[in-house]
């Protein structure tokens, strides 16, 4: 597998295909329009927050990238070439998420969890334990690689996630509430990784509903209400656009950090389905 | 004295054999979250097939080879093409199948075989050994043993050590998250199907020259008793399975020697009473319950 950082160079150039590239995206479940004719992109070595409402769709656009749920209308490319809909397909093409619940298995060693996305891609084994190694060292999980996942505090949990979405050098990583139920130090630390991930050329699409986090994180942000794009640009002109501000209830975004939060973040996380 | 020595060194090679079937029962219940109730008749086919090729070539390992192969291709294609077919939303329908499953195969091979008992010839005298003029264990007693220990090492190595044995762990514990991560979880729980049955006809091969003989039942005892083994070792766990095996094999063989034969599967099941009163998911559970 091709690393990210070769992608570095020419990430960035206007002639090669975003890698991920959602144009047209509607989806329906029965009579509810979940998205309609959603449309961004994600470019190599960009993040892109996609926020809004509870019920606003963002967790429906993950699981469509994933070929979770159907799509009415519209299409997902990733890297230029439609989305493959198998698991295996998806991990091939470099695509990688973390789920909503964690996930964890939980009577693994956090070393095996990481492993577990290795195995389905056919690396070596010798070659799987080094790349796991070395994400749990970057992550400062080192030394937890043989104690069960499930005996962990939530902070390691939630790294010991990202470890796994991370290993398998991914060129898209999707991260579904990457922030929430974090403290200022993990949310930091988490930010600092996001960073240096994007650096190395990863694109990067995450929900969340943490908002100074967002702000700090993203390049690009995506406001996501019933399932329409409200507003998308860059952290600062969504704060100011009224629209956004309309969406969250009347609550003025640009003065407060976390005023974009408050409609949604009240019970948001647990009342979404993971995958 | 010597009685004793001498019953607790066959009780160990009868206990190998019941780990190894309680083994299969393990693997198949981390496969198929399921107790296989036709592990007794599926394990005796092979042997049948094994028995069929010994008298044909004259070699007792083509045979123990075949046992394994027919057994492995046996346990994927009830996988595949019934046991998939099944609801699984709760385990009844699956328990019918599995009778249903026991007496076609059981009666098939009464049709095909004739329902006598055949003699089966151990590979190795069965003559103990006698040191300081104490029988302790037969030449095939050890042989048992040896082949026991190598197959549970083996499977140790596989479910630990290598790539398929976590994708199996993963799968068997946590499907959906599994195969949201890439593990092609059918396939893993036909391995794990095809790893059970293989190990049972293998513990069924082996036990069979120390009973009555070959006959469409003779697996069912060892069935009996290697469930209560593993659910006394708690069915998740294949340390309980060796543990528990031994155990139950030892005191089988004691209360045999001591007392009687027919004494024997009432103590077993007073063992297996007292166990679950005390910890009722066995003595080796995994402690988690399993995710999705
Ligand atoms: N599998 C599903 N079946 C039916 N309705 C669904 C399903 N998934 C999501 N929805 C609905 O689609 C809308 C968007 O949901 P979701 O994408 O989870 O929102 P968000 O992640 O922004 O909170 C909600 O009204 C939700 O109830
Ligand atoms: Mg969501």
């Amino acid at each position: 597998m091709p690393t990210t950082s070769s992608e570095t160079a020419s990430s960035k150039t206007a002639d090669s295909p975003p890698r991920l590239e959602v144009s047209g995206l509607t989806v329906t479940f029965g009579g509810l329009t979940a998205l309609d004719d959603v449309s961004f992109t994600v470019a190599d070595g960009e993040t892109v927050a996609l926020i809004g409402p509870n019920g606003a769709g963002k967790t429906t656009v993950f699981n469509a990238v994933c070929g979770l749920v159907r799509t009415r209308r519209g299409e997902i490319r990733v890297g230029g070439v439609p989305a493959p809909s198998s698991t295996t397909g998806l991990l091939g093409a470099g695509v990688s998420r973390t789920l909503q619940g964690l996930g964890l298995f939980e009577h693994l060693t956090v070393l095996e969890n990481v492993l577990v996305p290795l195995t389905s891609v056919g690396t070596s084994t010798g070659t799987s334990t080094d790349a796991a190694q070395e994400v749990l060292g970057t992550l400062g999980l080192s030394d937890l690689a043989a104690v069960p996942a499930g005996t962990l505090p939530y902070p390691e949990r939630k790294r010991v996630a990202l470890a796994r979405a991370l290993v398998t050098r991914p060129r898209l990583l999707l991260l579904d509430e990457p922030a929430g139920g974090l403290g200022a130090t993990d949310i930091d630390q988490l930010a600092q990784t996001v960073r240096t991930v994007s650096g190395g050329g990863c694109a990067v699409l995450l929900v969340e509903h943490h908002v100074d986090f967002v702000m700090d994180v993203a390049d690009r942000v995506v406001v996501l209400d019933f399932g329409h794009v409200i507003a998308c640009g860059t952290p600062d002109e969504v704060r100011r656009d009224p629209a956004v501000e309309e969406a969250y209830l009347g609550v003025p975004v640009s003065t407060s950090g976390s005023g974009i939060s408050t409609s949604s973040a009240t019970g948001a996380p647990g009342r979404e389905e993971s995958a | 004295m010597e009685r004793l020595v001498f019953l607790l060194s066959t009780g160990l090679a009868r206990g190998a054999v019941l780990a190894l079937f309680a083994l299969s029962l393990v693997i198949v219940y981390r496969a198929a979250r399921a107790v296989n109730f036709a592990q007794a008749a599926m394990a005796i086919v092979p042997v049948y097939v094994a028995f069929a090729v010994t008298s044909a070539s004259g070699s007792y390992w083509l045979g123990l080879a075949s046992a394994l192969v027919v057994g492995a291709l046996l346990g994927a294609v009830v996988e595949r093409w019934l046991l998939r077919l099944v609801p699984q939303d709760n385990p009844l329908p699956g328990i019918i199948v599995a009778i249903g499953l026991v007496m076609v195969l059981q009666a098939g091979l009464a049709i095909a075989f004739g329902p006598d008992h055949r003699p089966v010839h151990a590979p190795f005298s069965q003559r103990p050994f006698e040191i300081a003029g104490v029988g302790v264990l037969s030449p095939y007693d050890l042989f048992v043993l040896v082949v026991a220990a190598v197959v549970m090492g083996s499977l140790a190595i596989l479910f630990n050590r290598t790539s398929v044995g976590l994708q199996l762990r993963a799968a068997a514990f946590a499907p959906e998250t599994s195969r949201l991560l890439g593990v092609r979880v059918p396939r893993m729980v036909t391995l794990g199907w095809m790893l059970s049955i293989a190990t049972a006809a293998l513990a069924a091969l082996l036990l069979v020259p120390t009973g009555l003989g070959l006959d469409p039942h003779a697996a069912d005892v060892l069935f009996v008793n290697a469930f209560a083994a593993a659910v006394i070792g708690g069915l998740d766990s294949p340390v309980g399975a060796l543990v528990a095996g031994l155990v139950v094999g030892v005191l089988a063989s004691l209360v045999t020697g001591y007392a009687s034969a027919a004494t024997a599967p009432l103590a077993v099941l007073a063992l297996l009473t007292v166990v679950l009163l005390v910890r009722p998911h066995g003595l080796f559970a995994a402690r988690e319950a399993r995710t999705a």
